[in-house]
């Protein structure tokens, strides 16, 4: 049973001048076969929560610790973690030019896996796995995210999920700039990997409507660079019908829907 | 319409700025100053490196030329007084006039007109470790005719030459030049290309090896509707030195160019020079052009330089562009790699090779193509990120 622990995570970054801090001590505990639903205004820190779990080299750990079934997630390289059984579905997925979706997928398929993939399966794996998704067999010859619309990156980044089967998924805005048939389409994903495994969810957004389609088992609100509230699925309503006013103190317009 | 290269000066005359179009050529290595280094053409050259090709060194020995050609293709060895040669173009420097001035043969390879032939390999080994040689190669495309031909440079030594490329009217050429040279290795040569009416190339450089590489690959056009595709792509490593100087002078009517290269340098005092130039004159109205240069960088110690120069005389044209990037690796793209479980090492080899990928699939032979992508291989091995 996976468990992701985060302690008291603080979290600067390495900006032109002087660091600022983002993340104020950020406690969360993540285990397989939960569902948290992370919820919280533009600029408070959801984005910068994800990157630092998953090791971007932009973001500096002043304090606090990151756990995976007791090990030790911070001493570990970006592709040690990933490997390790932890995956972030970015809000923006980079480009890679020159990079095939398909070579990109057997390159992290072999790696996450420990050996390559027969490759019979494979083949038959990722076209089922697109399939699912409604992403075109022709996007497997393109380049990584190159050129793809905001909507089409986002089913790729589920793609992955699907295919890398990680312990704890990390999924940052995956709803943001999905219109409706995708929304469903790629919740969907998300739920078909749900029930693949033991595995736990950190589903990061900023509106509800996706957790009519992913049903949350907790509810954290992140303001100011931490969680200062949980509680279940009713607090999203509650989310739904006040907004963010409460928790900032200023006028974030109540953009729930 | 007046020439952009022109600007007027104080006293109402005209002063132009080195223009492209006044660039000095001779055959006669004696018609050129032997260069100094502050020199437009040269600034950006180690002439100390040059083993002396810049300042009259004396050939000691002799390239061994070998063809492997096709059915079809005929191989000539010619001597210096064969009227065919030069008719491509005049050398542009002093070394260029130095090899015209001092080769002693030539080797003339004639793609037969109105059919399609199979690949030729034309291989240029060095004279050797601290020998200075002089060469002369041309190729010719006959009317019509369809054909590669890849060059291929390898072995030791100090070696200035011109290739000429004599593409006739409706020919498509297709030429793939690899300098594959020993560490030791000092190449200067220059690239003619005469473009017939609608005549095509396809021209892609591939530098990899040599201790001082320098290419100056020049396209005119006979005729209207010349296209001439110019790709290039270099990996340089530690104090090593790449240039490549193409030019296009558009001075015909509705021809078009493309230009492309790009270059991965590693390690401390790897250095490529990208100067790329334009020229439209006035007679060529409708021309349509681009050229685009992109480094990228390793590691600390390297450096790239890329000017790309746009000369336009003429308002009638149908496009003209020029862009240059060099830049780091990209960290984001690395991040994104590596988040997916590839170690980095791996990351960055997939980073490097997409990278080049646009230009080595435009590589239409596989043996060359795959023979690039080991030497690629082989360079990122060879860092130990
Ligand atoms: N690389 C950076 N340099 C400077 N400031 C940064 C950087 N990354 C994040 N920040 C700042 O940190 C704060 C939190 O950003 P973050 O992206 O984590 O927020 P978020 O909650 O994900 O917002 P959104 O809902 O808009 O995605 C913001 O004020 C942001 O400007
Ligand atoms: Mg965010």
């Amino acid at each position: 049973m996976a468990t992701l622990e985060i302690k008291d995570l603080h979290v600067s970054v390495v900006s032109e001048d002087a660091p600022k801090e983002i993340l104020k001590g950020v406690d969360l505990t993540i285990k397989a076969g939960e569902t948290h639903a992370i919820m919280g205004p533009n600029g408070s820190g959801k984005s910068t929560l994800s990157y630092a779990i998953a090791g971007h080299p932009k973001y500096t750990i002043t304090s606090g610790t990151v756990t995976l079934d007791g090990e030790d997630v911070l001493e570990m390289s970006v592709d040690e973690r990933a490997r390790a059984g932890l995956f972030l579905a970015m809000q923006y997925p980079v480009e890679v030019p020159g990079v095939s979706m398909s070579n990109f997928l057997r390159t992290a398929a072999t790696a996450v896996r420990g050996e390559a993939p027969n490759l019979r399966h494979w083949v038959k794996e990722v076209k089922g796995a697109m399939a699912d998704l409604d992403i075109d067999p022709a996007f497997a010859e393109r380049s990584v995210n190159e050129g793809f619309s905001g909507g089409e990156k986002k089913r790729h980044e589920i793609l992955q999920l699907g295919l890398l089967q990680p312990k704890i998924a990390i999924l940052d805005e995956t709803d943001s700039g999905l219109d409706v048939d995708a929304l469903r389409v790629v919740s969907e994903g998300v739920n078909r990997y749900k029930a693949s495994g033991e595995v736990g969810v950190m589903l990061i957004t900023h509106y509800t409507r996706i957790l009519k389609y992913i049903q949350p088992d907790f509810v954290h609100v992140f303001a100011n660079g931490r969680i200062v509230e949980s509680g279940g699925r009713e607090l999203a309503d509650v989310l739904e019908s006040e907004g963010y006013v409460k928790y900032t103190g200023s006028k974030e317009a109540a953009a729930l829907s | 319409m007046a020439a952009l290269s022109t600007k007027p000066h104080s006293h109402g005359a005209v002063v132009p700025v080195s223009s492209r179009a006044e660039h000095f050529t001779s055959y006669d290595v004696n018609a050129f100053e032997v260069p100094g280094g502050r020199e437009e053409i040269w600034r950006f050259t180690p002439l100390k490196r040059l083993a002396g090709l810049h300042s009259g060194a004396a050939a000691t020995g002799t390239a061994a030329v070998e063809v492997s050609a096709a059915e079809g293709v005929t191989v000539e060895t010619v001597g210096r007084d064969d009227s065919r040669l030069g008719t491509a173009g005049v050398p542009g420097d002093r070394v260029a006039a130095q090899a015209y001035s001092s080769f002693e043969n030539a080797t003339i390879v004639t793609l037969p007109g109105d059919v399609k032939s199979e690949p030729t390999t034309v291989t240029v080994t060095g004279a050797g470790v601290d020998a200075v040689a002089y060469g002369h190669i041309q190729i010719k495309a006959s009317q019509f005719a369809e054909g590669t031909v890849i060059l291929d440079f390898r072995g030791s030594g100090a070696y200035a030459d011109n290739v000429e490329f004599l593409v006739a009217d409706g020919a498509h050429l297709t030429v793939i030049t690899i300098h594959d040279w020993a560490d030791d290795a000092v190449h200067v040569s220059q690239h003619h290309v005469k473009l017939g009416r609608d005549a095509t190339i396809k021209h892609t450089v591939v530098t990899l090896g040599g201790d001082v590489v320098r290419v100056t690959p020049v396209v005119q056009y006979a005729g209207r509707g010349g296209d001439a595709e110019l790709f290039g792509l270099y990996f340089a490593d530690a104090g090593q030195h790449q240039e490549h100087r193409p030019f296009i002078d558009h001075a015909q009517a509705k021809c078009r160019s493309n230009v492309v290269y790009k270059g991965a340098l590693q390690g401390d005092g790897a250095h490529t020079v990208w100067i790329g130039d334009v020229l439209i004159r006035a007679a060529a109205e409708g021309t349509e052009t681009f050229e685009l240069n992109r480094n990228l960088i390793l590691t600390d110690g390297a450096r790239a330089d890329s000017v790309p120069n746009l000369e336009i005389e003429t308002g009638e044209i149908e496009g003209a562009g020029h862009a240059s990037a060099t830049g780091r690796f990209d960290d984001e793209q690395l991040f994104y790699l590596q988040a997916r479980g590839i170690p980095e090492d791996q990351a960055r080899r997939l980073v490097v090779r997409g990278f080049f990928q646009e230009l080595i699939a435009k590589i239409a032979v596989p043996e060359v193509r795959e023979r690039l992508e080991a030497a690629i291989e082989a360079e990122l091995e060879a860092v130990g990120t």
